[in-house]
Order: structure tokens, then C-alpha cells, then sequence
């Protein structure tokens, strides 16, 4: 059993009880909701005659189903309209604060929060998303849930649920030049698998955490849960308290001061116990992408679509698996793999930082002809920012479409998709069948910048001969 | 959707049906049911709709079209089951398709716990088991008896003893999976952590 890490500590604190079945009964200190995985949890308070019981404890936005070309009112798509406003209705029937589009501050949820400084360390975070894992990198303990659970936490601000164990990743050295964060946790779930993580707090620290910026942090810890650890978390420092000052929500003035010395109390201990430590060298980290069906199938950039008998037994079934579904063979090269679409965007890297990036590299240059490539801010704040710094106008030259904020192509919820067989460049975190919207589409997953270079060749590029140059 | 479905309801101490085996690892939540499925308000026409893609790419050919498996109720997976999006979605058109448990050698962590909370039981299996129920039931009707209060499953000549976490066993059993109301009874508890806990005094009052 771990003891005094940042998660013992942040799990002790929101305990309110030991429920008779063994389980705890946890606090929620910010519940987040969007228009999927809400309405049928307040349908069901509803139903139960219930109430929301801290209005001003639960945040809600828009993101999943919105179009990323046209978002004039109604929307196209009478569904995703009758969702958007069964989320308005349900927002002002409880009191709960919406940031509608248009209001500045709308976007991917797990872009949102942290923007508006509602996202803080020491905090208890849910919400019915599975990459609410975002928010641990700023020393929360965060967690996506499911309806019923919302619905819990709408009644309750609590939820029951078993204590996870800690794994303590440290990542050794720093990154190298063109190596960004999603390589590194590409890098770490290739290592250890897409269920290594059930049942674990993915604790990611070292040299090489350190160093990275609260944008790249959240990078890291958004994709823990497709390592299978339902929680991924930063232990906060100087960095996160940079961030997170002067935003909207943050405390002000003597309330910062109260807050900044609590959170500095808040990480885990020299003396820490864990359940598991694993060790790795960020050095030696590659341009990483994924030639598969699940986000633990990759390779460095340089290296071949592993064969049958290199993989874990255990590996092997899915692997062929993905080799048939991918049209690739075992020993290829993934790099010149040909594109068909680019896209930049999501919870995982739709920031600023990342659309800084990428436009970097497209600077002065131009798509190919045979890719379809557009870019999806994460949030109408980071589309503003985007705009101040002429980044738009990078991308719209390059041949890159731009578009409005949204989760667009990570799921295709909205009107975004793969069609046929198409092969995506995909800044996102899921590559499985299907994801991308056609049942037949290809996701390879790597970093913004790579994905750029890929746009730009027309297929899988090492990003590093483009900005070394 | 199944005419008459009905939801779970109070303790659960016993499950019986036939099997219904899904080979595959890491099958996960989009699979299962697809985005575009998601646009709904309620789970009610989920049924229909599970495993949409893989069935129509199988013709006809998946377990779930398969006319020796209408009916079944007791599913039987690989490991790592249910990873991917939190999606309640996905065990709810499992269970509006017909599924009331899920035996496997693994399971992912939220589809897990949406599967508690709606009341449709988990059990797990070494990896050999599940084999040997899934060669069996390839070509034979596996009718299994299960039973909470043992987690022990019986079917002409196999005997399985099953795992299941404990907290869930208990919970199925005092039907107090369906937590709101259990959680509701700490209210007092719950208003204490409420004013108690030190970045609620000092959060913005911008809300």
C-alpha cells in the first residue's frame, strides 16, 4: 500500500466514509460536464426526485458534438442540437455555470478548466470523460466516470469508489530536440502496456517531468488512462503555480497567498511509498507514432512495424489483429508511410503551445496535395491567442483548414471524419478501429509538430530534418 | 432494443443464462458502441446499435448476430475488456441487447465501474479458463447458473469459481450498487467535508 504520496494525501482528505461494501466514499471538489454523458444522469435526479446539491461545484461546456465549420444556431445536425440545448436546459434548471459558444471561454473540457484556473492542486476532479486524467498535471487527483456516476455526483458530490494503488514513473535526463511530451507518454505505454495502469495512480516525476511546461504536463497525464491507469498525476511546483495565478478562477490576492502555501505542502514525500517505481531515460525517447489499433502500438520513427514473434506473447493476438486492420506488414518501416488526412487538435494537444508548434514547422510551407489537413483549437481562449500571434495565418497559408473549437476528429461525434480506408495524421490519443468515424479509418497517432511534417510530405516524416534544417 | 427490457433493480444474488463468447483482446468502448451513437438523451435505442461496425464488417458472422446466441445473457470476453472512453453508453446497449453479466480474464477500469453501477456483474478468470468456456461454447450452448452469494457458476459437468471484487460481490448482493441513495445517507458527512476542505474557503467566488 502507498503511503504519503500526493495521492494518499489528496485521497484522505475527500474521504467522507468506508462504505459497508468496502469501498470509499469519495468528495468531488469539481465536477466538469459536457452534453454527452450528462443528460441521462439529470434525467435520472429527475426520476429520483433529486436535486443538484452543490450548484456551484459542477462546470459545464460544450465540446464533443459541436460543428468546427458552421456553429450557427440550430445546428445542422438535429441531434446534436437536441443535445446541446438538453445541456442548456438542464444547466439552468440546476444553476450550473455554462460556458456556452460564444462566450469566450468554450471549448474541450479538459482544456477549459485549466485555462480558467478552475483546475487547481489538491483538488478531487470528475467528470463523464475518460481523459479527465488532463487535470492531474497540475497535482489533482482527476478522473473520468461514468453517467451513473455523474448522477452521483450531481445528488451527492460524492461517489463511491476502491483506493488505487501508486506507480511512480520516473522519467530520467530530458527530451531531445523535436522529441515533445506525447512521444514521451507514447513511449511509456508502448513500455508498459495499455492495461498496465487498472487498478494504479500513474505518479509521472523525474528530471525530465520536471522540465516540462504545464501544457506538456497535461499532455502526459491526459493519456494515462490509455496506459489503463484511470488517474495520472504531476506533483504541482513553481511551474503549476505560474500557471495557474491571475486566471479567472484562481484565488486573489490573501486567498492566493492561503492557497499557495497549502499547495506547496501538497506533494509527495522524500519518503514516499509506492506500489511500483519504473524508471526510464526521456533522452532516449523517438519521434514516436502509433501503427496500430491500440495507443500501446508504436515505434520510434526510425524503427520497423514489429514482427509476430518480437512482441510478448501476450501482445501477439491483438497484433494481428492490427496488421490486418492497418494493411501493414510486419517488419515495414513506418516512416513514408502516405497520408491521406492531417489533423491537429483535441484534449491531448489542441493548446496553444502545441498549435505554436506545429505552425513553426508549417511556416513558409505548404500541405501536400494529397492531404486533407485542418487544425481544431482546443478552446475559443487558445482559437483568440492563436489569432493574436498570426498562427491561423500560418496554418490557412500552409493549406491547413481552421476551424472552430471542438473535440471534431479525436471521435468524430461531429460532421469530422475518416471516409473509406483513409489513413489519418492524427495529433489525438485513441488509434482504434473506428475511432476516427469510418469503420474502416486508420489513425496513426504522434505530436503536433509530427504530424505537420507528415502534412507537409504528404506522409510520416521525421519532424526533426524539417526543424534541424 | 429488447421488447420489455427492463432495467435491474434491488439486490442481485443470482444470474442465469446461456453464454455468448467474444474473442478478442483490448476490445474497447468504441466498439462496442460507436460515436455516433452517442447522440441521445437517453439510453433507451442502444440495443440495436452495439457492436454496430464490427458486425456489419463481419456480415452477419459476429457473436451478436449469430442465431445459436439470441438470448444469450452471459457474456464471455478476453482481457482488458471495455478499455478506452468512459462511455456508460457501452454497457448500457450490452445490457439493453440482452447481456446481465460479463465473465473475462480482465477488465478496464471505468467500464468496470459503470458496470457495477448499472447492475451487470464482472467476474474474471485465468486466461485458460476463459479458453476452454470459449472453445466449449464454439460449438455447444453453455447454460451457466451463477450465484453471488459463492461467485460460484454451475452448467452441466462445469463448475466455475469465479472472482469478483469483493466490495462489488457485497454490493450486488444488499443491492446497494445503485449507490445514490447509500451515498445520500452521509449527508451530514458530506456538508462537514464540504465546509471543511481548505481550497473551498479560498476559491475564487467567481462561480
Amino acid at each position: 500500500m502507498s503511503q504519503n504520496t500526493l495521492f494518499d494525501k489528496v485521497w484522505d482528505l475527500h474521504k467522507v466514509s468506508s462504505l459497508p461494501g468496502g469501498s470509499d466514499q469519495i468528495f468531488i471538489g469539481l465536477h466538469l460536464i459536457h452534453e454527452v454523458t450528462s443528460p441521462q444522469a439529470f434525467g435520472a435526479l429527475r426520476d429520483k426526485n433529486l436535486k443538484v446539491k452543490f450548484p456551484n461545484r459542477t462546470v459545464a461546456t460544450v465540446d464533443h458534438i459541436v460543428p468546427t465549420d458552421n456553429q450557427s444556431r440550430p445546428f445542422q445536425d438535429d441531434l446534436a442540437e437536441q443535445m446541446i440545448q438538453t445541456l442548456e436546459r438542464n444547466c439552468i434548471e440546476n444553476k450550473i455555470k455554462f460556458f456556452n459558444i460564444g462566450s469566450g471561454n468554450q471549448g474541450i473540457v479538459h482544456v477549459v478548466a485549466p485555462e480558467l484556473g478552475l483546475t487547481q492542486p489538491g483538488m478531487t476532479i470528475a467528470c463523464g470523460d475518460s481523459h479527465t486524467s488532463t487535470h492531474g498535471a497540475f497535482g489533482a487527483i482527476a478522473f473520468g466516470i461514468g453517467t451513473s456516476q455523474v448522477r452521483d455526483v450531481l445528488a451527492s458530490q460524492t461517489i463511491a469508489m476502491n483506493k488505487l494503488k501508486v506507480r511512480q514513473i520516473w522519467c530520467e535526463k530530458k527530451l531531445s530536440n523535436g522529441v515533445y511530451a506525447k512521444d514521451l507518454v507514447l513511449h511509456i505505454i508502448n513500455r508498459l502496456g495499455v492495461k498496465a495502469g487498472v487498478g494504479f495512480a500513474y505518479e509521472f516525476a523525474g528530471p525530465a517531468i520536471s522540465a516540462l511546461s504545464m501544457e506538456e504536463r497535461m499532455t502526459i497525464c491526459n493519456m494515462s488512462i490509455e496506459g489503463g491507469a484511470r488517474c495520472g498525476y504531476i506533483n504541482p511546483d513553481e511551474t503549476t503555480f505560474r500557471y495557474i495565478k491571475e486566471r479567472l478562477c484562481a484565488p486573489k490576492n490573501n486567498n492566493w497567498d492561503k492557497a499557495l502555501k497549502w499547495w506547496q505542502s501538497l506533494k509527495s514525500n522524500e519518503n514516499s511509498i509506492y506500489d511500483d517505481v519504473i524508471t526510464l531515460d526521456a533522452s532516449k525517447v523517438e519521434p514516436t507514432v502509433t501503427w496500430g489499433i491500440t495507443p500501446s502500438q508504436s515505434v520510434g520513427i526510425n524503427q520497423e512495424i514489429p514482427l509476430l514473434n518480437e512482441l510478448h506473447p501476450n501482445d501477439q493476438f491483438i497484433a494481428e489483429e492490427a496488421y490486418e486492420y492497418m494493411g501493414f506488414e510486419p517488419g515495414q518501416s513506418i516512416k513514408d508511410t502516405p497520408i491521406d488526412v492531417c489533423f491537429i487538435g483535441s484534449c491531448t494537444n489542441g493548446r496553444i503551445s502545441d498549435l505554436r508548434v506545429a505552425a513553426k514547422v508549417l511556416k513558409d510551407k505548404k500541405v501536400s496535395i494529397n492531404v486533407k489537413a485542418f487544425v481544431v483549437p482546443g478552446s475559443e481562449k487558445v482559437a483568440k491567442e492563436a489569432k493574436k500571434e498570426g498562427l491561423d495565418k500560418i496554418f490557412i497559408d500552409s493549406g491547413f483548414q481552421w476551424r472552430e473549437p471542438g473535440c471534431s476528429m479525436c471521435l468524430a461525434m461531429n460532421s469530422d471524419k475518416l471516409i473509406g480506408n483513409q489513413i489519418s495524421a492524427s495529433s489525438s490519443n485513441r488509434n482504434f478501429k473506428g475511432r476516427q468515424g469510418s469503420p474502416s479509418g486508420r489513425t496513426l497517432l504522434m505530436s503536433p509538430a509530427m504530424v505537420a511534417a507528415a502534412a507537409i510530405n504528404g506522409k510520416v516524416s521525421d519532424v526533426r530534418e524539417l526543424i534541424n534544417k | 432494443m429488447k421488447s420489455g427490457f427492463t432495467a435491474p433493480i434491488g439486490q442481485i444474488k443470482q444470474i442465469q443464462g446461456t453464454c455468448i463468447s467474444l474473442i478478442g483482446d483490448d476490445i474497447d468502448t468504441d466498439r462496442i458502441i460507436p460515436a455516433r451513437f452517442l447522440k441521445c438523451v437517453n439510453f433507451d435505442s442502444l440495443g440495436n446499435s452495439v457492436f454496430e461496425d464490427d458486425r456489419k464488417t463481419l456480415n452477419g458472422k459476429h457473436p451478436f448476430d449469430l442465431e445459436g446466441n439470441k438470448g444469450a445473457s452471459i457474456l464471455i470476453v478476453n482481457s482488458n475488456f471495455g478499455c478506452g472512453s468512459s462511455r456508460e453508453h457501452a454497457p448500457q446497449a450490452l445490457m439493453r441487447w440482452g447481456i446481465k453479466a460479463i465473465i473475462g480474464e480482465s477488465f478496464a477500469e471505468i467500464f468496470y465501474s459503470n458496470c457495477i453501477a448499472i447492475g451487470i456483474p464482472c467476474f474474471t478468470l485465468p486466461k485458460k479458463s476463459i479458453k476452454d468456456i470459449q472453445q466449449y461454447n464454439d460449438n455447444k450452448t453453455l447454460f451457466l447458473e451463477i450465484n453471488l452469494k459463492n461467485s460460484f457458476a454451475k452448467s452441466k459437468g462445469l463448475n466455475l469459481n469465479l472472482n469478483i471484487q469483493e466490495s462489488s460481490r457485497k454490493m450486488f448482493l444488499s443491492g446497494e450498487w445503485d449507490a445514490t441513495s447509500t451515498l445520500l445517507e452521509n449527508e451530514h458527512l458530506i456538508e462537514n467535508k464540504f465546509n471543511d476542505l481548505p481550497y473551498l474557503k479560498f476559491t475564487s467566488n467567481y462561480l
